[in-house]
């Protein structure tokens, strides 16, 4: 199953409160704002290990965090995105 | 016949800060029509929603919580709690509406159509989903 | 906003017919609504009417006609609770048209 989380996991708490409920064998794919919650040594950081966590390549860069973000984080494009959408039988947003 | 899918809708705001709580309940009533198997979860600030004594009237918005009351005529009767998200809030069972519904099967015998799920079982059940829904 | 007459004062409608403001209703407006539907209000009328009203008073919503054909069953009735009877009394749709006779919103899930 793949989840989505947009909001930053400073302001919300949507990313929190996916990985408490993603399995080990999901994947959870950070766009927009979400991808703060890659950032290496933050509050949330230790997190990141429940579960497979992939961020959005574009919004990495716009916010200029490629350099911090902690190990095993995978980047993908808008392809990989579709990508991910399509292996996945179930998505689940977290708005 | 299309094959019967499981939606599951999650519901994750507090009612009024935010219009996501009526725009689910909303969709809620109005997929139940498509003869779906349809669950909803009250997560993190959604158990808000179905808190008992909601009383819009001096906010000057419409107190929509009489509505969750009608899900059991719209045969939605799986509606799960998650147990920790009660407990954070200091809640409990007895804070939230009585929703029932009446059993078909059983000589239309009432039933509570709220049952209390742990954070495990609520990942279990967002797993075997077909289609998740999240407000 | 469009508007209809009523024993000579207006009534604010939406462009549907459907009566803007709930508290304005009463049964004259209810004939007058029942008279741009085509519909002759009989008591059977009346009965559904009142129970659309009774429903949406504990609820806030008008129910789907699937929900009203089986309360209406459970209320009245299993030889009122059925499309067949329903559809007789209001030809457009019962949940619709009793909806709109009754000043109260278009049900929920009625497109």
């Amino acid at each position: 199953m793949l989840h989505i989380v947009n909001k930053s996991p400073f302001e919300k708490d949507a990313f929190t409160s996916c990985m408490g409920h993603a399995s080990s064998s999901s994947t959870v794919l950070l766009i927009e704002d979400g991808v703060f919650a890659a950032l290496k040594g933050s509050a949330v950081a230790d997190q990141l290990s429940k579960a497979k966590v992939v961020a959005l390549q574009s919004d990495v860069a716009a916010r200029g965090i490629e350099a911090n973000l902690a190990e095993g984080i995978e980047l993908v494009d808008y392809a990989g995105f579709v990508d991910l959408v399509t292996e996945n039988r179930t998505v689940q947003s977290w708005v | 016949m299309s094959e019967i899918k499981k939606f599951l809708y999650v519901n994750r705001k507090a009612p009024y800060g935010t219009v996501y709580a009526l725009e689910s309940l909303e969709v809620v009533l109005i997929g139940a029509a498509f003869d779906q198997d349809v669950r909803l979860i009250f997560m993190d600030d959604g158990v808000f929603q179905i808190k008992k004594g909601q009383n819009a009237e001096a906010s000057g918005m419409k107190n929509f919580s009489p509505t969750y009351n009608a899900l059991g005529d719209y045969d939605v009767n799986q509606i799960y709690v998650e147990k920790e998200s009660l407990e954070a809030r200091g809640l409990t069972l007895d804070d939230l509406m009585d929703l029932t519904y009446e059993d078909e099967d059983d000589d239309w015998a009432e039933k509570k159509s709220i049952r209390l799920l742990s954070a495990d079982e609520i990942r279990d059940l967002m797993e075997e989903s077909d289609v998740v829904l999240s407000f | 906003m469009p508007s209809m007459d009523v024993n000579g004062s207006a009534v604010d409608v939406d462009e549907e017919g459907y009566l803007s403001d709930i508290n304005d209703w009463n049964k004259d407006i209810a004939v007058a609504l029942a008279e741009t539907e085509e519909v002759e209000l009989t008591e059977s009328h009346w009965e559904v009417i009142d129970f659309l009203r009774e429903y949406y008073d504990e609820y806030q919503i008008a129910p789907a006609v699937r929900v009203l054909t089986k309360a209406i069953g459970k209320k009245l009735g299993k030889d009122k609770g059925n499309s067949k009877y329903l559809y007789e009394l209001f030809p457009y749709g019962p949940a619709k048209q009793a909806c709109k006779i009754g000043g109260l919103p278009k049900p929920t899930g009625c497109i």
